[in-house]
């Protein structure tokens, strides 16, 4: 099941990828279409994060001092001002792991 | 008159810079796919023949959180879409190839090798042979994807569970959209599409992952419509 979705998945993403060079007219795009387009990523990503960062495992909200709340921040902050993917990542990361290491050792105490 | 090996090299050297950043999503990618419970093959299976780094995450992501694989083959259809764009863009200067050699440059088009052959196309409309900037760009790229996802699953099998990789997912995909943030629409749509994601995350079948970006186009449609 999961192969025949992969198989499927690649064939629709390489449609999109030799659509426009082959088979259409890329007349056929007005261009109120084109900039809709353009938002594809700021609404695909979104859906992501937000739900990554704000639900736990089971879909449910997060409390306030949630490690990950202040990764994502830190990766957004940082990103903001460096552009850098890699840095953006891993200082998000890193935060993150300190965070949970620090929550680790206030409960042992 | 530059020969077809020297402008194929013109777009492996455009592109390198980016390996800097394809390199550890590749391998960020493949140590997901492990985290994630799926096994090393179909991990790799998803690079060669779906080849769209964010795409092939969500798709694992939603298939191992109980999805359908419906909703999981849609949404890599709607986050590849943005690959349309580029078809309609480059397909002004590949016109001329035969559609054998359209149909297999066409595999090799993904964000960074379009920016950069797009790029070169424009400074170069008059030069013949330009496509292969574009191959030159689209196999490294391809070829780099493909090595550093192998080097992710090695790794994923190594990396215990606690130190909990899966939020790497949402930090990946918030330094792929941390430039469009400066827009204020952008933002607005992001924002949208964000809450609405967390709000009908528990919609049948995952299928949050379709409503909300649709609400998100609709308020860019709503924002376009108000700044005519």
């Amino acid at each position: 099941m999961t192969w025949t979705s992969i198989f499927i998945a690649g064939f629709i993403t390489y449609l999109t990828r030799m659509g426009m060079i082959t088979l259409i007219d890329k007349d056929i795009f007005n261009e109120n279409f084109r900039k809709i387009l353009s938002y594809v990523p700021s609404v695909v990503f979104p859906s992501i994060i937000f739900p990554g960062v704000l639900l736990d495992d089971y879909g449910s909200l997060v409390t306030i001092s949630d490690p990950k709340i202040y990764g994502a921040l830190t990766a957004i902050v940082v990103g903001y001002f460096s552009r850098n993917v890699i840095l953006t990542i891993s200082t998000g990361l890193a935060s993150y792991w300190i965070l949970i290491f620090a929550q680790l050792k206030i409960a042992m105490i | 008159m530059l020969s077809k090996f020297q402008i194929f090299k013109i777009g492996f050297f455009d592109v390198a810079p980016h390996l800097l950043s394809v390199i550890p999503f590749g391998i960020i990618f493949g140590a997901i796919g492990i985290e994630l419970g799926f096994d090393p093959i179909m991990t790799y299976a998803t690079s060669l023949i779906i080849f769209g780094g964010a795409s092939q995450i969500v798709f694992l992501q939603l298939l191992s959180g109980g999805a359908s694989s419906l909703v999981a083959i849609t949404s890599v259809g709607v986050i590849n879409s943005r690959h349309l764009l580029y078809g309609a863009v480059l397909s002004e200067y590949l016109n001329k190839l035969s559609l054998i050699k359209k149909l297999f440059i066409s595999y090799f088009i993904v964000d960074q090798g379009f920016a950069v052959s797009n790029n070169y196309f424009k400074k170069n409309s008059t030069q013949n042979f330009n496509h292969y900037h574009l191959l030159g760009s689209g196999v490294t790229l391809w070829l780099c994807w493909q090595i550093s996802t192998i080097i992710g699953i090695f790794l994923g099998s190594i990396v215990p569970e606690a130190l909990g990789l899966k939020f790497a997912i949402p930090l990946t995909f918030i330094a792929i959209i941390i430039n469009e943030l400066r827009k204020l629409d952008h933002l607005i749509v992001m924002l949208v599409s964000g809450l609405a994601a967390t709000f009908f995350y528990n919609a049948p079948f995952k299928s949050y992952i379709l409503i909300s970006p649709l609400i998100g186009l609709f308020a860019a449609y709503l924002i376009l419509k108000l700044k005519k």
